[in-house]
């Protein structure tokens, strides 16, 4: 990878990656600083009060610098992969239940990242923002409660379809790169 | 293994990554993305709208010492490599596993050589493991609701077409459906239904000859 390609990856998956790969405090830093209040502010949306949304900020935090090696931006922007971890960690206070989640793929490949596989995730991921940005106010809110879990199955049935296709184009491309690369793993 | 034809709808996805879905049919999901790409595809760019929305999340400022208190655990955080789930074993996939508690299922015997496993009922549903002799039909049950029944082992088909391992049938209550089992072997599908109360009709109905075949 050439540093003119590093250069135009977003700066939260640079800092994430500097947090995955060289465990970089001030790169963590720079995250807290930016998501944390993001995940608050869903947090209190949510229904959470100040100290139990601190809570929680701090529990995902950890998460995210525990979890870093997992972390893999050919398939997952860091938005999405930060996002699973807060609603994973919600449920597990709010509800006292142990969430069923996926299996996982298996450990995170070493090969050499993929950059135009992480920056064809970042361009699609950008395009998706770029599409919930033009809709109207009405139908943006609409989202806004539907991924902040305040809509039942029922109620989404009813919602307009989103352009999911060319971003799942792109995470199944992920998918099956890491699925070869885990079995190149295997077979060694 | 013939390929997954039935997936999971886009709205139970969307619920699911929303963290929204009760717990019986997250469970349905889980299971059924540990076996298909597709779907775990479209869960993640379900996830990737998440995302976003959290991207442009209005911020709430988190208390100072919130973050020097994180900052000074760093160093002493154990990192998480070993995926928390448990792993799949035999035809399980790993959130059964893990909704097993690691063990083999526990059969009860229903009639007509069908047993089920309980793996969770409450308030929001119920979710449970069936297991039907090749040929038999799966026990007559009213689902106030939805259902979803997700094949695990062997297949079985209804008025609405034919379900083989990782197959997924959406049923709702205008949905009147006689599942069979198929020959072969015995069909082994994880079924979540939020209509708990209703069930119990259906231990009684056994005594009756309901099994249309």
């Amino acid at each position: 990878m050439s540093n003119r390609e590093a250069k135009t990856y977003t700066e939260q998956t640079t800092w994430m990656l500097a947090v995955r790969d060289a465990r970089d405090k001030t790169a963590f830093a720079a995250l807290f600083d930016h998501y944390a209040p993001r995940i608050k502010g869903l947090l209190m949306r949510k229904g959470c009060g100040h100290g139990q949304a601190d809570e929680i900020v701090q529990d995902v935090m950890l998460t995210i610098w525990r979890k870093a090696a997992m972390f893999d931006p050919e398939r997952a922007q860091v938005s999405a992969w930060i996002y699973q971890i807060a609603r994973n960690r919600h449920i597990d206070v709010i509800r006292k239940e142990n969430r069923p989640i996926p299996e996982e793929l298996g450990e995170a490949p070493d090969a050499e990242p993929d950059a135009t596989q992480i920056l064809g995730m970042e361009q699609e991921s950008l395009h998706l923002r770029e599409a919930l940005s033009r809709l109207k106010p009405a139908q943006r809110e609409m989202i806004e409660a539907a991924y902040l879990g305040e809509m039942s199955h029922r109620e989404l049935s009813e919602k307009t379809g989103l352009p999911l296709g060319t971003i799942k184009s792109r995470i199944r491309l992920g998918l099956e790169k890491l699925r070869h690369e885990l079995k190149g793993i295997r077979q060694e | 293994m013939t390929p997954i034809t039935h997936h999971i709808p886009d709205p139970l996805l969307a619920a699911y990554a929303a963290g929204s879905l009760p717990r019986p049919f997250a469970l349905v999901i889980a299971a059924h993305v540990s076996m298909c790409e597709d779907c775990r595809a479209s869960l993640s760019a379900h996830e990737h709208i998440g995302g976003a929305v959290l991207e442009d999340m209005t911020t709430a400022p988190v208390e100072a010492d919130v973050k020097a208190a994180l900052m000074a655990m760093l160093d002493m955080a154990e990192p998480i490599e070993e995926p928390p789930v448990a792993k799949r074993s035999g035809v399980y996939p790993g959130p059964v596993m893990e909704a097993l508690k690691g063990r083999a299922p526990k059969w009860k015997k229903l009639g007509m050589g069908v047993k089920q496993c309980i793996l969770d009922a409450g308030e929001a549903g119920s979710v449970r493991l069936l297991h039907i002799p090749p040929g038999q039909a799966v026990p007559d049950h009213t689902h106030g609701g939805l259902e979803l029944t997700l094949v695990l082992q062997g297949s079985f088909s209804d008025e609405t077409g034919h379900f083989g391992v990782g197959d997924v049938e959406v049923a709702d209550q205008e949905l009147e459906h006689t599942p069979v089992a198929d020959e072969g072997a015995a069909c082994i599908c994880l079924a979540a239904t939020d209509a708990p109360l209703k069930f119990r009709a259906f231990v009684p109905r056994l005594l009756q000859p309901i099994f249309r075949i």
